[in-house]
């Protein structure tokens, strides 16, 4: 475990994406293959399966710490690992161990068919055998969830590094749904067959947002647009008789949407789409808000009622094989022709429709359109260049999101609460409110927005300003005002103020606004009215 | 019979009604006794201060021309009707912990503290007492600071790792207190040792009063980083990255607080490496002086005071939290300790 801590350690330390990709690139180079397998099924959420509940692992830790449970409890609420809270309350112990990574892993897998004092008896050992980052890297091991700051695109190219194969079809071979127990390095990185799990999804082609208008794009002739549907970015596969449905987080969810199902009767095998799944109710104008979408992402089995209420429609906006070969390569403008003639013929209440492009001839008449997303349910357009090819990842130039602007109001910090893990000793959380006659009623929260400065500086203010303290709440003079941004608004019997926001965040902090001139109930009621 | 009690928390700050003095008052007060010079508990506006000899250069330097007195450590002096004197807290060069005894009752304000001996500071002595009044910055089970020595060695390491790769070191500390300790702490065998302007004048401050620092050379514009291969420079935290530092070309940066224990806030800080090390007590340090204080009655004034109350309350204390407007080591050591 020793040689993944110092790969661990340089990547966790660092900011700098050349001395994290070259610390990668080494590791995989030099790495055993079943430990490299496993390095790159952890960097991108797979882990084994857990042998020991977080509940068991809080208990044997304080009693090893010698804490009350209630203690390490508070603890946890500020480091915000439970991995690295046990790791740190544990005593100290300047590991010498060295056994490998896989080692771990095996072990760990064996636990399944232990008992529990044999389990708890195996996991203190360990605790005691392994110190610092190493033990931390254990918890993790168990936990799940190594935010390390690796993405996708890091490990690919330190892969193509380490391997000199070319980094999207490195990018392809680690899509989907492989785990290590089931494939080897060999496998999955060197096999001359990659493709051969009828599964594996495509890397998504992400845009970025269009800060300023689309003037600076040029001609307008190079350009396609289409709304930027409020829904969930899904891959559609439809290979060798079967479907699967893939999100943009690389989770198959075709359980999810059983409807997709009848995908398969209305294009041949051989199809991948690129899509939007929303909920859209037949005969209606648009797609059902993402509160009803919600209601079905949930589920991982979904009743009757549940596919009738809520019917789900992939709305395919590019296709990426066809006739069971990958046309990703190709212009958009094509690949959009051979999509539009795959959905010709497509009956109404097919799961799968056309999402329509929006003819424009200059960007003056596009921006006219654009601001008539909202009616349409949608966030704004996606503009994309007509001779673009369909590309892995974030990438800019080609593809851009022009979303509408956010509604915004102004509202007054009521409450504050501590942040943990990165923000464990400033008050990040903080609960806005309005006016109701002289009254403030709570309506939101929102944690993101603010500079780490202005954090520091309300945290400082906080501290000074606490009336009350519930727990780890703390109720402050309403005193400051902040420019809350949010995408939608829809009524809600839960919350006290009758609505609740859509991805509220904090757009500024108005130390120019005076606490009396905040908005009011009846504002919000008012947005509500026209865009609920 | 009611008692007034010998010290009492007002909106002012830590009061002894029956000599009318203040301890660390945060509003301006006629007489104010302070633990040590940082912004939270030497504030500008008292009528009168008295503070040990050694914590009154850095009070000077900061509050300017002030209406102040030295003590020494261990001597007690008679305010009103209590005998007060000051011993060493440890927290940095100069701070003290207050004793206040009136009518057979001993009270001490801890001010900030720490058990490890820095080299550098007086070492932290226990005051047997029946009220304590302590801090609790890092009161939490998952702080535990590693021995000083150890620290060195990383920090060191750091360096002269920065140095091979042909890069300069900056390392990010405040200025008063823990960028001396941190000084005393380096290797000057690996390369020059620059300080930034902030530093440098509080090095001539402690320097003045007897305080053994290594040779540094204060890094202004004159200075060419060119001549300077190998060097390590130590500045406030806010000036990393700053165009001021960033004339020295190719550069780590580092952090040192004892924060940095946490690695969410490690990676939020988005420097190369933190560092553990404070002037703080860790969990079993406040437990520790707490108990060999002796005192039953425990006041809680700043940090993690309601799960550390508890704690204490559990396990057989009478303990409460005070609030306070005392900061401990602010979330990026920048404004105050």
């Amino acid at each position: 475990m020793k040689r993944f801590a110092t790969l661990f350690n340089t990547i966790d330390q660092s900011t700098k994406t050349n001395v994290k990709v070259a610390a990668l690139a080494e590791y995989f180079g030099d790495a055993t293959d079943a430990d490299r397998l496993w390095t790159i099924a952890l960097f991108s959420g797979r882990r084994p399966k857990r042998a020991v509940t977080t509940t068991r692992l809080r208990e044997w830790a304080a009693e090893v710490a010698g804490i009350p449970l209630w203690l390490f409890e508070d603890s946890y609420a500020v480091v915000g690992d439970l991995a690295e809270t046990i790791a740190l309350v544990l005593p100290p112990n300047p590991s010498g161990d060295d056994r490998s990574l896989t080692h771990w892993i095996t072990e760990l897998r064996g636990l399944a068919d232990l008992s529990e004092p044999e389990r708890k008896a195996f996991v203190l050992a360990a605790w005691e055998a392994l110190g610092g980052t190493e033990r931390f890297l254990f918890n993790k091991l168990i936990t799940g969830g190594f935010r390390v700051g690796i993405s996708q695109k890091l490990m690919t190219r330190a892969l193509a590094r380490a391997t000199g194969k070319p980094e999207t079809e490195l990018a392809h071979r680690l899509m989907g749904n492989w785990h290590p127990d089931d494939t080897t390095w060999h496998a999955l990185i060197e096999a001359a067959d990659a493709s051969a799990d009828a599964s594996r999804p495509y890397p998504f082609y992400l845009a970025y947002a269009l800060e300023e208008g689309p003037e600076g794009l040029g001609d307008t002739g190079a350009w396609r647009a289409e709304w930027k549907w409020d829904g969930i970015r899904g891959q559609l596969i439809l290979r060798d008789g079967d479907y699967y449905v893939w999100s943009r987080g690389e989770e198959l969810m075709t359980d999810r949407f059983p409807e997709l199902a009848r995908a398969i009767d209305h294009m041949p095998s051989g199809t991948v789409l690129d899509g939007e799944l929303l909920v859209w109710l037949p005969g209606a104008a648009a797609p059902a808000s993402f509160n009803a979408l919600q209601a079905r992402i949930g589920r991982k089995t979904v009743p009757k009622k549940l596919l009738a209420e809520a019917p789900v429609v992939l709305h395919a906006y590019d296709l990426l094989e066809w006739q069971g070969t990958d046309i990703r390569h190709r212009p958009f403008a094509e690949r959009r022709a051979l999509l539009e003639a795959a959905c010709a013929d497509l009956p109404a209440d097919a799961p799968i429709r056309l999402s329509p492009q929006i003819p424009f001839h200059s960007w003056d008449a596009l921006a006219a359109q654009r601001s008539a997303a909202r009616e349409a349910q949608a966030e704004g357009l996606m503009l994309k260049r007509a001779d673009s090819p369909y590309l892995a990842g974030r990438k800019k130039g080609d593809w851009w999101k022009w979303k509408l602007d956010p509604l915004t109001i102004d509202a007054v910090m009521i409450y504050a609460q501590s942040g943990s893990g990165r923000r464990a000793n400033l008050f990040t959380d903080f609960t806005f409110a309005v006016w109701n006659g002289n009254e403030l009623v709570p309506f939101t929260k929102a944690y993101s927005g603010l500079t780490d400065a202005e954090f520091r500086q309300i945290t400082a203010w906080v501290r000074k300003n606490t009336l009350e303290r519930f727990g780890p709440v703390r109720k402050v003079t309403p005193h400051h005002v902040f420019e809350i941004a949010f995408e939608g608004i829809q009524p809600s019997p839960r919350h006290k103020s009758g609505v609740a926001l859509r991805f509220p965040r904090i757009k500024r902090w108005r130390q120019d606004k005076p606490l009396q001139e905040a908005n009011t109930l009846d504002d919000l009621n008012e947005m509500l009215r026209q865009y609920g | 019979m009611a008692r007034t009690k010998v010290l009492t928390f007002t909106e002012k700050g830590i009061y002894c009604p029956a000599s009318d003095f203040y301890i660390d008052p945060w509003r301006p007060v006629d007489r104010a006794l302070i633990t040590h010079g940082h912004a939270d508990h030497a504030r500008s506006g008292m009528g009168s201060y008295l503070a040990t000899h050694a914590a009154l250069p850095v009070m000077r330097h900061r509050l300017g021309d002030i209406r102040a007195e030295g003590i020494a450590f261990g001597e007690t002096r008679r305010i009103g009707g209590a005998d007060v004197s000051f011993h060493p807290a440890g927290h940095v060069p100069g701070s003290a912990q207050i004793r206040v005894a009136l009518g057979g009752e001993v009270w001490v304000v801890s001010g900030d503290y720490k058990l490890v001996d820095d080299g550098f500071s007086e070492p932290f002595a226990p005051v047997k007492c029946d009220h304590f009044i302590t801090e609790s910055t890092f009161g939490l089970p998952v702080f535990r600071w590693m021995p000083q020595r150890d620290v060195a060695g990383q920090i060191n390491s750091w360096w002269a790792s920065c140095a091979a790769a042909g890069k300069t070191a900056f390392l990010g500390a405040y200025a008063l207190g823990k960028a001396q300790r941190l000084l005393s702490m380096l290797d000057p065998e690996i390369g020059p040792i620059l300080t930034h302007g902030a530093v440098e004048a509080t090095n001539a401050v402690l320097r003045k009063q007897g305080l053994s620092l290594p040779a540094t050379i204060h890094a202004n514009d004159e200075v060419d980083p060119k001549q300077h291969p190998g060097a390590i420079v130590v500045s406030p935290p806010s000036a990393l990255g700053s165009k001021w530092a960033r004339r020295f070309g190719p550069q780590e940066s580092a952090f040192a607080s004892g924060w940095m224990a946490l690695r969410g806030v490690r990676r939020r800080r988005a420097g190369d490496r933190g560092f553990v090390i404070s002037d703080h007590a860790d969990w079993s340090g406040l437990l520790s002086a707490i108990t060999e204080t002796g005192a039953e009655n425990i006041y809680v004034t700043h940090g993690y005071t309601d799960v550390f109350t508890r704690y204490l309350n559990e396990n057989g204390w009478q303990a409460q939290v005070i609030p306070t407007q005392f900061e401990g080591e602010p979330p990026e050591s920048g404004d105050a300790e």
